[in-house]
């Protein structure tokens, strides 16, 4: 087998997969992996524009997972492909452990459970710490803190990387990645299914229903009525770099019923975040910020690390997560309608997509899709580094010797390079828009929000869209 | 890594190439106080000015009256001239040890190790991020930066309609760019009793201007899928709320120095202004790293930048010359309404400040402004100026007023009567 686009010879992918998040590309790539054409539909103008772009972006153990679920499975062994494929594709990652911290008794008195659970869970490499060796972690932390359970291996991981790597993966194994592609109709025949777009039919032998916030109302198409999302609101502070200093590790609260609660966390570019809120709203494209959540968030920072809330405030955003009213991911073939539903991936998407696909190729192969392995795959992509972890390119000196391009920095907060710009709008699937510029390169997302590039990067992005296809923006050039 | 970074060592490194750096640069040139290198991260040397593209300029120091941009060329070819060496698109990004920066141009990856460094780097506009300001994240948000360099360097087009968020004098020049870009300024809004800055324009550029002024008002919110549609906004006293549409918001002044350097190389800021606490020679709490210009008081006009370069460069020069301040030297402060005050930092055997001025920031207006210092429980002066302390622009006071200040005393108190 090769590695040449597999594109459908009777214009019938055998696969369409909807939704082009994390989840949904991680599927495309793994069913791409194997002998079989594959579509991926994708509503917006880019990959990894729904919730994917807009959460906590921490690897999880799954240390706290529900044991005995299949989310916990799931998160787990996503935890152990997912750092492997970041090695192999350069998806910025640092493991910097967290520490779960007690506030008062009866926190504290929850830790050895959690300790358990994680064992049940076969996470084992927690332990229970007093509060001088929180503040010996964490000296910047609130006064009050009683204790905390360590988590070695949590870690920090840059999601937009992760969706775009994966889909370029898809992309270079053969899938048809089609945007704006909102599926908005089915209609299931003998041998094929049409999925109605709003760019036209797409037909396939079998369907992977990955859309998200809108994966109810895909699994209504399809004649089902197993459950129905609600959009759970997370709301974030991104705070200067100046703080990084002050957060090492991922500063998590002990989890109650409503959900995980508000952590505070390094980022992979070198920030320090705080967040996320948790409300459950009705409408499925709010990603507004709120005055409450902003009131909240600032509340529960006072607390945890005062010295943080004097700190600029970078940026703000919101996800929304896809909450379904159960406590497990809702994973379910219907062979007789060549259909599979991906449901309720809700907070541990990131970590789990990898491990989702690998389960979802072998439901399909039980429900009647054969799905052999080719031989002969391209290697996975190297993505550009946008993390602070290892050498960025204006930091890389034989770098910008080779191409001068690198060594002219644009965006002056985040460092961002020409020469960057360029090769994300010339990528496998280049940045079309100035968000997903952002997204790519780190672009405008600094301190100044554009006050200084926000002029010059519009232009990049145009000069570098009209001549499309031309990669030819080299030294001699210029 | 193999790359062995080039070192190059001027005697004096000058970082930003605006109005306060390149006039350092040009009168420690013409001083012949060494090898001079000015850096600026821009494709050209100018600062902000280079996008400031009306007029206003170089009434202080140059005495005359010229547009941005052709301030911006006037003090790079005076530094030029001067024989100062200007390298643009050369970014520095941080220290690589306690004397030596680290820089990246297109020409390479080097360091740079002089024997003195000014830092001139400037203040921006504080984004709607910074501000809190919640809502949907549509386009059509800028600054008044981002949009001076859309529309005065790239000549694009803006929206339609717009609010202006801030009543100090940049939110005029944001007004006066809108109209030039084809936008209407439907209203400015102030969390003021008054925008005062009116009070910095004549009566003319006032009726030109024509922006209607929503005062004691906050924007609560943005709103707008894709491109913004409204701004939610909220009386201070009353607290009613409406939405006010429009396509474009330009959020202005509320000003943040360009401290990161500073603070990377653990210089002492001043809680006020945030850029490095200052002497009045611009000495930072780093031997042998001055500051000029607006990192030191965000934000007063160029011309003020550029006489701090000036002033700067005869402390730079005396410091070259192996002379050393006294270790001893009372704080300033300032008392409310205002907000800063610089230089903070009294020495004696210290030149007066720049211009014999203070700066400060004021919170509120007031018409007939007592001017009171304080030192240990004792009015050392008290003086009332002829002109307003005004919310929205920097307030000057002559250093005069600090003659009979004791270099040993406790902390000096500024405030109003
Ligand atoms: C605040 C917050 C914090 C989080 N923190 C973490 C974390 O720290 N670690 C972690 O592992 N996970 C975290 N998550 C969860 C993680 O982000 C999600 O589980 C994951 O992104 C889900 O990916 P997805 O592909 O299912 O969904 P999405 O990224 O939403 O992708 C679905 C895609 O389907 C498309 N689509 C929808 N309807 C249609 C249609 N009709 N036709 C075509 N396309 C359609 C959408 O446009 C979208 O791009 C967090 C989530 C939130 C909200
Ligand atoms: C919209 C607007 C309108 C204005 N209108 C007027 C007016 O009419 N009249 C008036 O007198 N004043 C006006 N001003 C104020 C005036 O522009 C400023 O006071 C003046 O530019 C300050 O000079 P500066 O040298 O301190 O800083 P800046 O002009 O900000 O220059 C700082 C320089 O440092 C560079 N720099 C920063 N960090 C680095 C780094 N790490 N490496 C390399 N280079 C770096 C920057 O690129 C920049 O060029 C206006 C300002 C604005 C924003």
């Amino acid at each position: 087998m090769t590695a040449t686009p597999r594109s459908p010879h009777d214009g019938v992918y055998d696969v369409a997969v909807i939704g082009g998040g994390i989840v949904g590309a991680a599927i495309a790539r793994e069913l791409s992996g194997c002998d079989v054409s594959v579509a991926l539909l994708e509503a917006r103008d880019d990959v990894g524009d729904g919730t994917s772009k807009a959460n906590t972006a921490i690897l999880h153990t799954g240390f706290d997972a529900k044991p005995g679920t299949l989310e916990s499975r799931l998160v787990a062994r996503g935890y152990h492909l997912l750092s492997a494929y970041a090695e192999a594709t350069g998806i910025p990652v640092e493991h910097t452990g967290a520490v779960l911290v007690a506030w008062n008794e009866e926190e504290l008195e929850a830790l050895p459970g959690l300790k358990e659970k994680a064992e049940a869970n076969g996470y084992t490499r927690c332990r229970i710490v007093d509060a001088d060796e929180v503040y010996a972690a964490l000296p910047d932390l609130g006064e009050g803190v009683l204790g905390g359970l360590t988590v070695p291996d949590e870690s920090i991981i840059c999601t937009w990387t992760t969706n775009l790597a994966l889909a370029t993966d898809a992309r270079q194994r053969g899938t048809t990645i089609l945007l704006k592609h909102a599926v908005t109709g089915v209609e299931e025949g003998t041998e094929a299914t049409t999925l109605h777009t709003a760019a036209g039919e797409v037909r396939a032998r079998w369907v992977v229903n990955a859309a998200g916030l809108g994966a109810d109302h895909i699994d209504r198409l399809f004649g089902h009525d197993r459950f129905t999302v609600t959009p759970r609101r997370g709301e974030l502070f991104v705070f200067d770099k100046l703080t990084r200093p002050l957060v090492n590790k991922i500063v998590l609260p002990v989890p109650t019923s409503r959900g995980k609660g508000v952590l505070i966390s390094p980022t992979i570019y070198g920030n320090v975040m705080l967040g996320p809120t948790a409300e459950d709203l009705t409408d499925r494209t709010d990603t507004a910020t709120s005055e409450d959540g902003y009131a909240f968030l600032l509340s529960k920072g006072e607390r945890l690390m005062p010295r943080l809330l004097a700190e600029e405030v970078t940026a703000s955003y919101a996800g929304l997560r896809a909450a379904i009213d159960r406590s497990d991911y809702l994973i379910e073939a219907s062979p007789e309608q060549r259909y599979l539903l991906v449901g309720g991936i809700r907070s541990t998407g990131l970590t789990a997509g990898i491990a989702i696909a690998e389960h979802v190729r072998g439901l399909l192969e039980k429900a009647g899709l054969p799905l052999r392995t080719r031989e002969e795959l391209p290697p996975p992509p190297r993505m550009p580094n946008i993390g602070e972890a290892t050498l960025r390119p204006y930091q890389d000196g034989d770098l910008i010797d080779r191409d001068p391009a690198y060594g002219t920095v644009v965006c002056f907060c985040e460092r961002v390079t020409e020469g960057e710009i360029r090769d994300a709008c010339h990528a496998p699937l280049p940045a079309r828009t100035l968000e997903g510029l952002r997204r790519r390169t780190r672009v405008m997302n600094g301190r100044c929000q554009g006050f200084f590039c926000g002029a010059a990067v519009t232009a990049l992005l145009e000069q570098h869209q009209t001549d499309d296809g031309c990669r030819s923006q080299h030294k001699d050039n210029r | 890594m193999t790359h062995q970074p080039r070192l190059i060592t001027p005697d004096v490194l000058i970082i930003g190439g605006g109005p306060a750096g390149l006039t350092a640069a040009a009168e420690l040139a013409g001083r012949r106080a060494g090898k001079i290198l000015v850096v600026d991260r821009e494709q050209d040397a100018g600062g902000i000015p280079r996008h400031s593209d009306h007029t206003g300029y170089g009434l202080r120091d140059l005495h005359r009256v010229m547009s941005g941009p052709a301030y911006a060329r006037h003090l790079l070819q005076a530094a030029t001239a001067a024989g100062a060496e200007i390298r643009t698109s050369t970014m520095v990004t941080g220290w690589a040890d306690a004397d030596t920066l680290d820089v990246t141009s297109p020409e390479g990856r080097y360091r740079i190790r002089p024997r003195a460094l000014v830092l001139a780097t400037g203040a921006r506009e504080r984004p709607r991020t910074a501000r809190r300001v919640p809502g949907d994240r549509p386009h059509g948000v800028y600054t008044t930066g981002q949009l001076q360099n859309l529309v005065h360097l790239h000549h694009r087009p803006v929206g339609k309609r717009a609010v202006i968020v801030g009543g100090e004098l940049v939110s005029w020049s944001a007004a006066v760019t809108l109209r030039e870009a084809g936008c209407t300024p439907a209203l400015m809004i102030s969390q003021y009793p008054k925008a005062e800055s009116y009070g910095a324009f004549n009566a003319a550029g006032r009726t030109v201007l024509r922006v209607p002024v929503a005062t004691r008002s906050r924007v609560t919110r943005i709103i707008g899928k894709g491109r913004c549609e409204a701004v939610e906004i909220e009386h201070l006293d009353t607290g009613r709320r409406r939405t006010v549409a429009c396509d474009t918001v330009v959020f202005t002044g509320d000003w943040i120095p360009d401290h990161e350097l500073a603070r990377a190389a653990g210089i002492t800021l001043d809680t006020g202004t945030l850029g490095p606490l200052t002497d009045t020679a611009l000495r930072t709490s780093l031997p042998g790293v001055f500051a000029a210009g607006n990192l030191l008081h965000p934000v007063d006009t160029a011309d003020v930048a550029a006489l701090d370069g000036k002033h700067v460069a005869e402390q730079v020069v005396r410091y070259l010359n192996g002379e050393r301040p006294s270790d001893q030297g009372v704080r300033l402060i300032a008392d409310a309404p205002f907000r800063w005050v610089a230089p903070q930092l009294l020495r004696p055997q210290d030149p007066a400040p720049a211009r014999g001025r203070l700066l400060l920031w004021t919170d509120e207006f007031v018409r007939f402004p007592k001017v009171t210092v304080r030192q240990d429980g004792r009015v050392v002066s008290r003086r009332t100026l002829a002109w307003p302390a005004a919310p929205g622009r920097v307030f000057r006071v002559p250093s005069g007023l600090l003659d009979g200040v004791s270099p040993t005393g406790g902390p000096v108190h500024i405030g109003l009567r």
